[in-house]
């Protein structure tokens, strides 16, 4: 049952992170690169459309939620286990949902790359 | 990729790995907290260690938003995962911790996956539809080519 609990606890990690991560990155594509925006109006801009963006709040509020699951996580699991499959599934999650809903080119190198590192991930803890 | 964006990768990398590090030092002198003693909380961000790991991990966050304002998302994430290879190295060489085989076998995985994104593009450049409205970038470079301001 406690497995049931943390593996439970395991997918609202990764789901959440996801999520947040997603409308993170598509929150910054949609301030636009940052450097030139700095360059042209000043940090002052980039700080004000970057908190100004409906999605950037929404991505924080998921990684908020993420966070506090990787609390509860590892009251009811170890941290051997908890913190790697998470990162190392958030990795494989993350290139999923970029390609489908960032449109991101996920081709062979980039999902060779996200394996490799989330199998890095995952044998770190051993 | 300038050497300005690398720069701005390395901060993503180094400040997520030493603030994780800090805390981690910081909350374990500070002890454990529970749900029923959220004072606690209060005592451990007046740790320094623990202070100066939050101001690391916001310095993460800040250079993790500005990558993913000119790079992929799954470019960003593998090439900055440089980091957990940088934990393993700090634990071997600093802290004097035991690096077991398997741990190198992960360290060898992510710098190669690391080794394999960065060899391709940072960006998606997506096929414009011919009467689509041109990207602020294009927009850019136009008016720079015509010297009028976008």
């Amino acid at each position: 049952m406690k497995a049931l609990y943390t593996w439970s606890a395991i997918l609202v990690i990764v789901l959440a992170s996801v999520v947040g991560d997603v409308l993170l990155a598509h929150a910054m594509k949609q301030v636009g690169d940052v450097g030139a925006l700095r360059r042209r109006e000043g940090l002052l801009a980039v700080v004000r459309r970057t908190l100004g963006n409906p999605n950037f709040f929404f991505g924080v509020m998921a990684m908020a939620v993420a966070f506090f699951s990787l609390l509860f996580a590892l009251s009811w699991g170890d941290v051997s286990l908890v913190a790697p499959a998470a990162a190392s599934l958030t990795f494989i999650g993350n290139a999923v949902a970029a390609r489908i809903f960032l449109h991101e080119r996920v081709d062979r190198r980039r999902w060779i790359a996200a394996t490799l590192v989330a199998a890095g991930v995952a044998l770190l803890a051993g | 990729m300038n050497f300005r964006k690398y720069l701005v990768l390395a901060g993503v990398t180094v400040f997520a790995a030493a603030g994780d590090s800090m805390l981690s030092h910081g909350m374990k002198q500070t002890g454990s907290i529970s749900l029923n003693h959220l004072q606690g909380v209060v005592f451990a961000v007046l740790n320094p260690w623990v202070a100066v790991g939050i101001l690391l991990l916001l310095a993460f966050f800040a250079t993790y938003m500005t990558a993913l304002s000119w790079a992929d998302l799954t470019y960003v994430l593998p090439s900055t995962s440089l980091g957990y290879v940088l934990l393993a190295l700090v634990a071997k060489f600093l802290l004097h911790e035991q690096v077991s085989p398997l741990r190198w076998l992960g360290i060898a995985l992510i710098t190669g996956g690391v080794g394999f994104v960065a060899g391709g593009p940072e960006l998606t450049k997506h096929p414009k539809h011919p009467d689509a409205e041109p990207d602020e970038d294009e927009a850019e470079v136009r008016a720079a080519a015509s010297g009028v301001e976008p």
